[in-house]
């Protein structure tokens, strides 16, 4: 049984129509993964006994006529969300002992409609990197050329939908985090608007900008999971208590009358000529679709990435400060004394990025740098907000690429963090306004896909998956497979 | 903005962080870059501008002052470094 290349939304068919049951089709998944063509180091953590068990419960409940469309489907979480009686390393030697005694309020809800969690995914310790080699557990090896980064945070995720081994995965998105690795392995991958989703059981990294959202091959699929994953949760402060509309079943329709801005900002300096000219060439399929351009400016976009980096840092540095090695995760051995136990065992736990920010951070937030840095990038984060408020004024959506170049090699840009930050650059903006973003394939340089991204206005998640649906209905970047195509 | 080894191990000290000696100089020279880059804010006047904390600029939901949690001690020491009869052991603190 081929199963694995197909969409979340065609197994819901298969598993709707007696095809298959959910069994087998987590057997066949579970199988698949343990494959040496599947050697991507994708996956940290393979949950067969309770996937199996999800499995038959979905099986049952579909019998009885209470399944859902993702009643039985398999998907991989990022290792950032907790799961109950499973480790949840957040990439971190840190967590690498940590069995979470709960679950997320993503992990409940996709459990809750039914899907079949089949493992965890590798990702940048504790989801900051953009290349996903600062994990604790090795690189991502991108299924499109296994000498390239998937990107990252979230580059298990899209490594395992991107090389067929799961039809969906959940992602986090900082400033980037869905986006870009979704870009770089070619699939879709949505960071809803900042609320929309809980952050509940997410290992907080920056919190004011922190955001889950889908990962799967197509936008149909991302509307599936975001219905599912989507809703208030008084557990997480600042979830937004609003209703969650029915993506899936607003898809269809034209783009006539939609217009959407193209920032000069993002075609400027520093992008890659080859991913420009995809970019241009979905502009004209857009075009034929009946949207309507129109030239804006953001014009403080230069600015995003270091505000980012003032912003982040801070809120991580505070953040992290829980793993101190008392109650749960990596302890040193023969600390001396208090102080000594939390140096060592945050010192050992955490990697280079991880300190490094954590450093940024801390200085940022000391006495007498607080005005200059924090405070300085929380009023530059305003005027990143208006720009894109004032951009909304005049336009529905607006467009650009994910990512400035494609998929770069492993190593490459590991000693040069500022230029590993650059990869984001057309990303953070989008966190530090709180609005929602989608990537979606568009094109290849070489073997190496090429993102498409599309931005929203606050809680439009619906246009811009109908957007990228009608995208998706007149090309087949999104059905390219580094097999082949399917 | 250039940081000088000692800052560094300062800074390192405030984020109870142990930091190898000989990787300081890397440390500083890493952290310096980084701070340079983010000076870029410094070009454009902000005096005017409200600090925007939260992007939606929600205040902070509260709820009704109940408890709602259950004592699960058991289960959260269970993953615990080290723990006796309820507690969390560290190395002692007063002589």
């Amino acid at each position: 049984m081929s199963v694995h290349t197909r969409t979340v939304a065609e197994l819901s068919a298969g598993l709707a129509g007696g095809e298959y049951s959910s069994r087998e089709l987590t057997e066949s998944c579970l199988q698949h993964l343990r494959q040496p063509a599947a050697d991507l180091n994708a996956i940290i953590t393979v949950t067969a006994d309770q996937a199996l068990a999800a499995a038959d419960a979905a099986d049952r409940r579909r019998a009885a006529g209470d399944a859902g469309p993702l009643t039985g489907v398999p998907l991989v979480h990022k290792d950032i969300f907790c799961t109950r009686g499973v480790r949840t390393s957040c990439g971190s030697r840190m967590l690498d002992n940590f069995i979470s005694p709960y679950d997320a309020h993503v992990v409940e809800q996709m459990a809750a409609a039914g899907m079949v969690c089949v493992g965890k995914s590798n990702m940048d310790e504790f989801a900051m990197g953009s290349s996903n080699e600062t994990s604790f557990y090795g690189p991502v090896k991108n299924p499109w050329d296994t000498a390239a980064v998937p990107g990252g945070s979230s580059g298990g995720s899209a490594a395992a939908v991107a090389g067929r081994l799961v039809p969906a995965a959940t992602g986090t998105d900082t400033g980037g985090s869905i986006r870009q690795p979704a870009a770089l392995c070619g699939i879709t991958g949505l960071k809803p608007t900042y609320g929309r989703v809980s952050r509940y059981g997410m290992i907080a990294f920056a919190s004011s900008l922190d955001q889950a959202g889908p990962m799967a091959r197509t936008a149909e699929d991302c509307a599936l999971l975001l219905e599912a994953m989507a809703g208030f949760d008084p557990r997480d402060s600042t979830c937004v208590d609003r209703e969650v509309p029915r993506y899936s079943e607003e898809l269809a329709g034209d783009l006539s009358g939609v217009t959407i801005g193209l920032p000069k900002e993002y075609f400027g300096e520093g992008l890659d000529p080859e991913v420009g000219a995809a970019i241009d060439a979905a502009i004209e399929e857009y075009r034929k679709l009946g949207a309507s351009f129109r030239d804006i400016s953001l014009a403080n976009t230069h600015l995003a990435v270091p505000a980012y980096y003032v912003i982040a840092p801070a809120e991580c540095s505070s953040n992290l400060s829980r793993f101190d090695g008392v109650r749960f995760g990596h302890r040193c051995e023969s600390p001396r004394d208090l102080e000594d136990l939390y140096k060592r065992s945050r010192g050992e736990g955490f990697g280079d990025e991880v300190q490094r920010r954590i450093m940024v951070g801390t200085y940022a937030l000391s006495a007498g740098y607080y005005d200059a840095y924090y405070l300085k990038a929380q009023q530059v984060r305003r005027l990143i907000r208006d720009d894109f408020l004032q951009a909304f004024a005049e336009v529905d959506l607006i467009l650009g690429p994910t990512s400035p170049t494609a998929a770069f090699d492993i190593g490459e840009r590991k000693d040069d963090p500022v230029s590993m930050y650059l990869s984001d650059i057309y990303t953070i903006a989008v966190n530090l306004a709180g609005l929602p973003g989608i990537s979606l394939p568009a094109g290849f340089v070489g073997r190496r896909p090429v993102g498409l991204q599309l931005i929203g206005n606050y809680f439009e998640e619906g246009r811009l998956l109908q957007a990228a649906h009608a995208y998706q209905q007149v090309t087949d970047w999104h059905r390219r497979s580094p097999e082949g195509d399917n | 903005m250039s940081l000088k080894e000692s800052d560094v191990q300062q800074i390192a000290h405030l984020a109870r962080l142990a930091v190898d000696q000989d990787r300081l100089p890397e440390h500083a020279r890493n952290l310096s870059a980084i701070l340079d880059f983010v000076e870029a804010m410094s070009a454009v006047d902000t005096a005017a501008v409200e600090p925007l904390a939260h992007p939606l600029e929600m205040s902070q939901r509260l709820r009704p002052d109940q408890v709602s949690e259950e004592d699960q001690r058991e289960l959260f020491q269970s993953i615990a470094p080290a723990v006796e009869e309820g507690l969390y052991l560290v190395p002692r603190v007063i002589e």
